[in-house]
């Protein structure tokens, strides 16, 4: 009985790579719209981003350079965990810095550094599908999404602008990609909405519970739904900067202060803060 | 002022894991060996094998011990470790002369072509804590093997009954009588692999039943329990459960013409018999058939499916068990399990995003009553 201990390039084998790659192709030539696709089980678990996993361990290469985020942060434990993994069953180099990565894998955030042409951010999704607020069905929400129907999306966003004044939707605003698809761009903050639009690098989602790929290639519309007279809005920090590096451009978290008893406010992404803080000691 | 510690991931769970390790082989007692959970554990070993979509008992075993019992956890390892492996053939169809029967029992008849055939059950066993496994020695235990063994000494070749060579299917009998709705054949053949082809709803009839064999017992258990208690009750009964060695056989990779005989795999088959329909194409009263089947011996999970499966022909659904979307998207455990233990993970940024739409509706609240 033979104990495996050496495994494939990228953990996953050759032909399910194929498989995962004619996915992302089929799902960049249609922006926006989530192309199934026969989700490998990884050593990690479910929920926990195999999904943006399985994208990246298809797409890498050994002359990659890898950074992954959780919340902005490299250090996070599962960034830790995922990255590990990666450069362990690849040998790929890693980094924090976000100017040096050819692909960046993610959770909730995008770089506060705009990216380039020759960048990809692949996205971990826990829900592909933006009708979900309305249509818990896949297969009713997949009729609805063919036949452009988005009537009960539109009217529950007014729905709730009725009854609180806003749309209540935080994280993982639906988009309208490229006038035709609505989609889930996955739990990021209102904050990096706009990132999306018109954007130099290629972005790719996976969801590996809900079994979907898809894709928002460069320079792509891509507009979060919104009203005329209620304009969408982001996360507002006014009145707050960055405890660290005083920053006043970037999505901070909001931190309880033990000490004081009082709130301080830091930024998210961390690989932003640390840069920052580094030219000013530099000067 | 503190800066949150979010560097400090790498060493946290290097000592998490290290903690973990620790504790998994922590007390006095002798270390735990596969060989002992392949031979002792052999329901567990089963349960894993199913969940975990690969019929390896070395495996099985193995993952058993590295997940310290815990029998998703053990599918989880089986199941990553399964995506490393290319698929390199399909199986062919058992034939019936060739299966092995362990045991076989009809609720549906009193006595059936070849006879009820109880084979090794746990059914009619009191459920009384044993005290005197506390203290079981291997003596002991060789002791009374022998000792059973030994009753059969006596027997004579010629009081043992003849043993059928093929046990007819009890369903068999009533399709002869077209007591059975018949399901043309398109709905089983050719049957797709859900593991190599992505899943979406309406799903094709063998990929609902490979995603039910892969499922957890518990939760495909829940499902159909609900079904059973009254929520779009079909009323079941067993028309056989089958406990059976059955042999692999796959084409030659090269010399198609040819087969090759891999081993046998043990399996648990059910049939259920469901209320008739008459909404067949003949239009007149049948019976309607579920059929469940999964790795090893697991009868509670191979009724279970074949409870769903004919739940999920009802052509309306009136409930959540008729509703294949709801019930194939619910039952794998892997999946759910691990959902379930993300929300350990950091959520601050979708908390933020929600703290701000919180707060802002409050403003706009207090904005409208000033």
């Amino acid at each position: 009985m033979s104990t495996h201990n050496d495994y494939n390039f990228a953990f996953i084998d050759e032909n399910a790579k194929k498989e995962i790659r004619r996915s992302i192709l089929k799902a960049i030539c249609l922006p926006g719209h989530q192309v199934p696709f026969a989700s490998r089980e990884l050593p990690i678990a479910r929920g926990w981003g195999t999904g943006g996993l399985q994208v990246t361990l298809a797409i890498i290469g050994p002359d990659d350079v890898l950074k992954v985020i959780d919340q902005g942060c490299d250090g996070s434990v599962n960034a830790v965990n995922l990255r590990d993994l990666i450069h362990r069953t690849t040998g790929v180099p890693t980094t924090f810095e976000t100017a040096q990565a050819s692909i960046i894998q993610t959770r909730h955030r995008i770089p506060e550094l705009p990216l380039r042409e020759d960048q990809i951010i692949v996205f971990q999704v826990p829900i592909p599908e933006p009708l979900h607020y309305v249509e818990p069905s896949i297969e009713k929400a997949t009729a609805m999404h063919a036949e452009k129907d988005y009537a009960r999306m539109w009217v529950s966003l007014y729905e709730d602008i009725v009854n609180y004044g806003s749309v209540t939707i935080g994280a993982s605003y639906p988009v309208m990609v490229h006038e035709n698809y609505i989609m889930a761009p996955s739990p990021i903050p209102k904050w990096d909405i706009a990132k999306l639009n018109m954007a130099n690098c290629l972005h790719l989602f996976g969801a590996g519970r809900e079994k979907r790929i898809y894709a928002v290639p460069p320079y792509t519309r891509v507009e979060p739904l919104q009203f005329e007279d209620k304009p969408f809005k982001k996360e507002d920090f006014s009145g707050h900067v960055c405890a660290r590096c005083g920053a006043g451009d970037s999505f901070l978290d909001e931190i309880f202060d033990e000490a004081s008893g009082g709130k301080y406010w830091v930024c998210s992404d961390t690989a932003y803060c640390d840069s920052r803080i580094q030219k000013e000691a530099a000067v | 002022m503190g800066y949150v510690a979010v560097q400090g991931g790498e060493t946290a769970i290097r000592n998490a894991d290290a903690l973990a390790a620790y504790l998994r082989v922590n007390g006095t007692s002798q270390v735990l060996t596969r060989q002992q959970i392949e031979d002792q554990l052999k329901l567990l070993v089963d349960r894993v094998m199913g969940e975990g979509s690969l019929y390896s008992t070395y495996h099985a075993a193995l993952a058993i011990k590295q997940a310290e019992g815990d029998p998703v956890e053990a599918g989880f390892i089986i199941r990553a470790y399964r995506s490393t492996l290319p698929r390199i053939a399909v199986s062919e169809y058992w034939h019936r002369e060739d299966e092995q029967i362990l045991r076989r029992i009809s609720s549906a008849f009193k006595d059936i072509p070849g006879g009820q055939i109880l084979g090794s059950t746990n059914d009619y066993r009191q459920r009384i804590l044993d005290f005197g496994l506390d203290a079981e020695t291997e003596d002991a235990v060789r002791r009374s093997a022998e000792s059973y063994l030994q009753s059969f000494a006596s027997v004579q070749k010629n009081d043992v009954p003849q043993s059928e060579s093929v046990y007819p299917k009890v369903v068999e009998l009533l399709q002869k009588e077209g007591l059975i709705r018949q399901y043309a054949a398109v709905e089983i053949d050719p049957a797709i692999d859900v593991t190599r082809e992505s899943v979406s709803f309406p799903l094709h009839r063998s990929g609902r039943l490979q995603l039910m064999a892969r499922s957890e017992t518990g939760s495909i258990l829940a499902l159909a329990y609900s079904s059973m208690r009254g929520y779009g009750s079909i009323h079941p009964t067993i028309a056989e459960l089958r406990v059976a060695s059955v042999p692999l056989v796959i084409s030659h990779p090269y010399r198609r013409e040819e087969t090759v005989y891999c081993g046998t795999v043990t399996i648990t088959e059910t049939e259920v018999l469901a209320k008739f329909d008459n909404d067949n194409e003949e239009g007149r009263a049948s019976f309607t058939l579920g059929y469940g089947c999964c790795f090893g011996v697991n009868e509670v999970k191979a009724i279970s499916m074949a409870v769903l499966d004919r739940c999920m022909k009802s052509k309306e659904k009136h409930a959540p068990a008729e509703d294949q979307e709801f019930v194939l998207s619910h039952i794998d455990g892997i999946e759910s399990s691990g959902f379930c233990a993300h929300f350990k993970l950091p959520h601050y940024i979708t908390f933020q995003a929600e703290l701000d739409r919180v707060r802002e509706a409050i403003k706009e609240e207090s904005h409208v009553n000033a």
